[in-house]
């Protein structure tokens, strides 16, 4: 049997898109190979029956549910290491984010097993699965082949479409044994959201703001810009500033931040790292002034300026705002 | 206490990266550094020591790589590491990042460390998981891109961002913690500590000597096989402007959005 097992994060009580995605893209790549896709949860009590079972939808057939510590890897190691021995199965699936990351890795050393990380595609090969992974900022493709009883796959966020239509899932207990060093490491604070509530989701138009700004005072030249465009336009960031604390984490695109796919992005002071990337990449016009001509933002800008973002932007806001008036 | 602090040499951020079509590997050759991000974890530890809350005796740097990697190593003491350690061997080249991961615990198991500090990512690499693995192999708890390390009653305190917000997570020592760059600020060198740095001990270990099973390491011990590289779907090339007369910069820009009624 080529069954393949995926890791579903859920954070009060609703399941993680990316991991739904990686439930469907296993069920998918399983079918190829004569297998099932299986989901591991683990959590407390607000994993019930009824929640869990809503994941055959995604396409998984059998749930192990493990009652555990949230939001930390190691024990989600030590769930998945024990069903895997039980159960055998081939590989093992995420869908990204942080997690998926530490509990991939922690998983490949638990069993001797390979593991590609920022998949972007996952494909059936003479009965294997074979996974692509772009390198060196994305300028190359590179193909994992997986040798040894399990394969390990961890996906790059929103790599994987959630594909509905399955039928429901069959919920299995596991009781497990932690390991000492699991409970070394424990959650103080979950989820704290840092800075004010802003929506970025539903602009039109985003002015995103990096270190490039220099301070937390250069943010308002883009609110100043996305003033200017009016209507709606909001203000975005990088994990790079919201970690500094210039501006809140509400406002962050990327991989631990929110996706967005507004008709105008348009970055200052942002190089463009994959991490932020992943964020925005569908955003239909995408905009970018950076005063390195190297920054692997113009790799993927529509129009590329390259030049100081504090000359730029103020001349830039006036201008719109003349057009508007005109 | 103890603390191990893991290093490695990568290529110049300002030499373009590319796969050697002959050997499949990342081409090594040119102008190499030490990872930027490690430079993060080392200043975590001199922090720590200098913090008093925790007694740190020792701080040392350990890398797995080539010959060349020497100078990571002597770039991580020049910025306060107290000696370093390195594992290099022929059989060791090609190891995938979990094989990587199973060679450098193997080497750490030896020094009984209390902390082992890392960085986020490798400038090549870009895996993010050495620690992870390191950490499962060591039997330790671990965390990923820490931004902000405190001691508390001989614990640590540690916050990082995660998919849903920040999280704040006590660990318990030992431990194996990677460090994101919003930790801190890392010093420069001073002139005499890159003088004094060849002088201070560096150890070199071999497979055999930390108890690496030799079939578990090198592009034949690994578990994974990468190849058939290719380059992605080509992308439209954007437009460029190079600013030179910002109001005819600025012109320009506006009629791009106004073409494509963004205004
Ligand atoms: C696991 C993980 C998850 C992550 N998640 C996210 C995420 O969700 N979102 C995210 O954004 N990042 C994320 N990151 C971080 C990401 O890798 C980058 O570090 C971050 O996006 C960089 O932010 P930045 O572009 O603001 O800063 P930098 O990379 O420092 O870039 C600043 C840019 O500003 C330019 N600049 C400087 N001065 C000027 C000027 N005067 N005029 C014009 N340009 C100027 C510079 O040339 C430079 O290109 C994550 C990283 C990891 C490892
Ligand atoms: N060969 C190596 N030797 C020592 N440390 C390493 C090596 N490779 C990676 N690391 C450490 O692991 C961190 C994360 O690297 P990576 O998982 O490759 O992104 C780096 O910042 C280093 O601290």
């Amino acid at each position: 049997m080529s069954n393949v097992l995926v890791y579903v994060l859920h954070y009060e009580g609703a399941f993680n898109k990316n991991s739904l995605g990686a439930v469907s893209e296993a069920a998918a790549r399983a079918a190829e190979i004569g297998g099932e896709a299986h989901a591991v949860v683990v959590g407390g009590p607000d994993l019930t029956d009824e929640l869990c079972r809503t994941l055959g939808a995604s396409g998984a057939t059998k749930v192990f549910r493990a009652q555990g510590p949230e939001g930390l890897a190691q024990p989600v190691v030590d769930v998945m290491d024990r069903v895997i021995a039980e159960h055998g199965h081939r590989y093992a699936i995420f869908g990204g984010g942080l997690l998926g990351f530490e509990i991939g890795a922690g998983l490949a050393a638990r069993r001797q097993a390979g593991v590609t990380m920022e998949v972007t595609a996952v494909r059936a090969q003479d009965g294997q699965l074979v996974a692509e992974r772009p390198i060196l900022g994305d300028s190359q493709i590179s193909v994992s082949h997986y040798r040894g009883e399990l394969g390990i796959i961890i996906g790059r966020i929103n790599a994987f479409e959630i594909r509905q239509g399955g039928g429901e899932a069959q919920v299995v207990d596991v009781a497990v044994e932690y390991s000492a060093f699991s409970g070394q490491a424990q959650m103080v604070k979950r989820g704290e959201q840092r800075g004010a509530d802003v929506d970025i989701e539903g602009a039109d138009v985003l002015v995103a703001g990096g270190r490039g700004l220099g301070k937390a005072e250069g943010f308002e030249l883009c609110e100043e810009l996305a003033g200017a465009f009016g209507g709606n336009a909001a203000v975005a960031a990088t994990r790079a500033v919201v970690d500094a604390g210039w501006y809140p984490y509400a406002a962050q695109i990327g991989q631990t931040g929110k996706t967005v796919a507004p008709k105008l992005y348009l970055a200052a002071g942002i190089s463009g790292a994959i991490q932020h990337k992943v964020g925005m990449q569908s955003s239909e016009n995408i905009v970018a002034i950076n005063k390195d001509a190297n920054a692997p933002i113009f790799e993927f800008a529509d129009l590329g300026i390259v030049g100081d973002l504090n000359k730029i932007l103020p001349k830039l806001t006036e201008a719109i705002r003349a057009k508007k008036g005109e | 206490m103890k603390i191990c602090v893991l290093v490695k040499e990568v290529p110049d951020a300002a030499v373009e990266k590319r796969i050697n079509p002959s050997t499949g590997r990342m081409d090594r050759s040119g102008e190499k550094n030490l990872n930027p991000y490690d430079t993060h974890a080392i200043e975590a530890a001199m922090q720590l020591r200098e913090g008093g809350d925790l007694q740190v005796d020792e701080i040392v740097a350990v890398t797995m790589g080539p010959e060349s990697a020497v100078r990571a190593l002597q770039k991580a003491v020049s910025l306060g590491a107290d000696r370093s350690l390195h594992l290099t061997d022929e059989g060791l080249a090609g190891s995938d990042v979990a094989a990587t991961g199973y060679a450098l615990a193997k080497v750490l198991a030896t020094e009984s460390p209390d902390l082992v500090l890392l960085g986020q990512q490798s400038d090549d690499g870009e895996c993010y998981t050495i620690g992870a693995i390191v950490a499962d192999h060591l039997r330790m708890p671990s965390l990923t891109q820490v931004i902000k390390l405190e001691v508390q009653d001989g614990a640590l305190l540690l916050e990082r961002q995660a998919e849903y917000g920040y999280d704040t997570v006590r660990v318990q020592l030992p431990a194996v913690i990677s460090v994101g760059d919003a930790i801190n600020e890392p010093r420069y060198p001073s002139l005499k500590a890159i003088m004094g740095a060849k002088k201070k001990p560096l150890e070199t270990v071999s497979p055999d000597a930390v108890g690496i099973d030799r079939a578990l390491v090198g592009a034949d011990g690994s578990r994974v096989q990468c190849g058939e590289f290719h380059a992605p779907p080509a992308k439209a090339a954007g437009q460029i402007i190079e600013d030179e007369d910002t109001n005819e910069t600025v012109a320009k820009i506006v009629a791009w959005l106004d073409e494509r009624k963004l205004i």
